[in-house]
């Protein structure tokens, strides 16, 4: 969601975006009703979550994962999917906001 | 010349910097003449033969987007593959501007006129003007140019006239000089052009809840307020060429206690039934939509308010609805009115049937007949057709 709602006058017309890459502003975290909980002594830092994030959240640092950006996070729970079953370092949790 | 001769002299003038069209009968003759033009050099524009009118249409939102004046053409079927680009180019603002030669739509398979294919389109957020015969085609384009283009407006616009009755019928037609035409349109002047690469925008993009009524409300507003516009280009025109346009025509309509209202050829007809009836001293008018959207209700209404009886003929069906597409608009524009004229609904000329003398006296007298008894018994009927 954009920060500021525009009213009909401040936009511009022709359903145009004057500002490009203002989808980062767009923060589909406000969808998200579970939240990714990484354990990071079960991590092996195999990076699968990491390519399977849809949304790019999951941050690496030094080959290893570092942090999840929930901004972003839809809470779609891939990475817990993807995350090999003798690991299972991610719990999907729900997430009261 | 053909009304379609007209249409390609105009666009001739008017030298638009794009047209991508695909041709279609009753519309071919003016692509075709106008794909000569740019082959012969005589225009400027960049012609893109498309493979059909979803690309047409297509084409034609990028190039206007892209900052370029940009014309297409249709009729009936081709109009109907264009559909789902018709509101992209109004949502998006891009003022396209383009010639429709009005024709029924399949099936039965039918090449004539009906008005079909801009009715169905009307509530796709163009500005719809509708002409009597290739003169007012001719006028209406070259003021449709300067309507959808200018800035407080930004819409595409259609233009049409009936298929074959006017696009194939030789008349006479004024011409202007082409020098005039191309001052009265001037240049075109892009917003937000997608070749400023200083100043990009993405167009298209997605907007849900949160902004698609905002968006929605723009164009609606802009559509209502383009009336006053419409008349101020109309009178830059009357000034050039001393062809006067208003919303719609109102002939003899002041003093008169019955009368028609009727889009496009078939006003010419009727008018000449007006002028028998006059003869015998009977008070009959006519009234003549041009600008179908936006439609001018609360003009149309204190143009008909006086009226004893009134019958609204629409050349196209509505299948099941509250009546044909003027008719709901003239009656919905009229209600409230303490007094209330009579009303009545008649479909004619679907798939170019002929509509004669006769046939519009009969309307007349039906609307004389429901004016004596004070009531209507049937409000909506067809024609000529055979029971
Ligand atoms: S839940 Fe979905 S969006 Fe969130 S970090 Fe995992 S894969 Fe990415
Ligand atoms: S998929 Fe599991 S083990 Fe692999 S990096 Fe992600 S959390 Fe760690």
């Amino acid at each position: 969601m954009a920060k500021k709602t525009m009213n009909r006058h401040e936009m511009p017309i022709g359903s145009i975006i004057k500002d490009p890459g203002c989808s980062m502003q767009y923060e589909t975290g406000g969808w998200r009703n579970l939240k990714p909980v990484h354990d990071n002594k079960k991590c092996t830092n195999c990076l699968l979550c990491w390519i399977y994030c849809p949304d790019g959240c999951i941050k690496v640092k030094d080959g290893k994962i570092a942090e999840f950006d929930l901004k972003y996070c839809k809470g779609c729970g891939i990475c817990a999917e993807e995350c090999p079953d003798k690991v299972k370092a991610i719990q999907m949790v729900e997430d009261k906001k | 010349m053909t009304g379609n001769n007209a249409v390609s002299e105009a666009m001739r003038q008017i030298n638009p910097d794009v047209v991508a069209a695909y041709p279609i009968t009753p519309q071919t003759e003016a692509v075709e003449e106008f794909a000569e033009f740019v082959a012969n050099g005589l225009v400027k524009t960049q012609y893109v033969p498309v493979e059909s009118e979803h690309s047409s249409m297509s084409a034609c939102i990028g190039s206007s987007a892209a900052g370029a004046r940009t014309m297409t053409a249709t009729s009936s079927a081709g109009f109907a593959l264009m559909w789902e680009m018709l509101p992209i180019a109004a949502g998006l603002r891009t003022p396209v501007i383009m010639y429709v030669a009005n024709r029924s739509l399949s099936a039965p398979l039918n090449i004539h006129c009906g008005h079909d294919d801009t009715m169905g389109g009307r509530d796709s957020g163009w500005i719809q003007i509708y002409s009597e015969n290739a003169q007012e085609m001719y006028d209406n384009l070259i003021q449709a140019v300067r309507i959808g283009e200018d800035m407080d407006i930004r819409l595409p616009v259609m233009v049409s006239m009936d298929g074959f009755i006017t696009t194939h019928s030789v008349e006479r037609v004024d011409l202007l000089d082409d020098e005039a035409v191309r001052k009265f349109v001037g240049e075109f002047k892009a917003i937000n052009s997608l070749l400023d690469v200083d100043n990009p925008v993405t167009i298209g993009a997605c907007a849900l809840q949160d902004y698609y009524t905002e968006h929605k409300r723009q164009h609606s507003e802009a559509i209502i307020n383009s009336k006053a516009k419409i008349l101020e280009v109309a009178e830059e025109f009357a000034k050039m060429s001393g062809r006067k346009y208003g919303l719609f025509e109102s002939y003899k309509l002041d003093d008169a206690e019955y009368a028609l209202v009727i889009i496009n050829s078939a006003a010419g007809v009727a008018k000449m039934v007006v002028n028998e009836l006059r003869a015998k001293g009977v008070k009959v008018g006519l009234l003549k939509p041009r600008i179908f959207r936006p439609f001018p209700a609360e003009e149309i209404k204190n143009a008909l308010k006086h009226l004893k009886a009134i019958a609204v003929m629409d050349r196209v069906d509505a299948f099941g609805a509250g009546g044909t597409p003027t008719f709901t608009e003239v009656r919905s524009a009229m209600y409230g009115l303490p007094k209330q004229p009579l009303m009545i609904n008649y479909i004619y000329g679907i798939g170019g049937r002929d509509i004669r003398l006769e046939d519009i006296n009969k309307v007349f007298q039906k609307l004389f007949d429901v004016a004596k008894a004070g009531k209507v018994d049937k409000v909506f009927d067809y024609l000529t057709v055979r029971e």
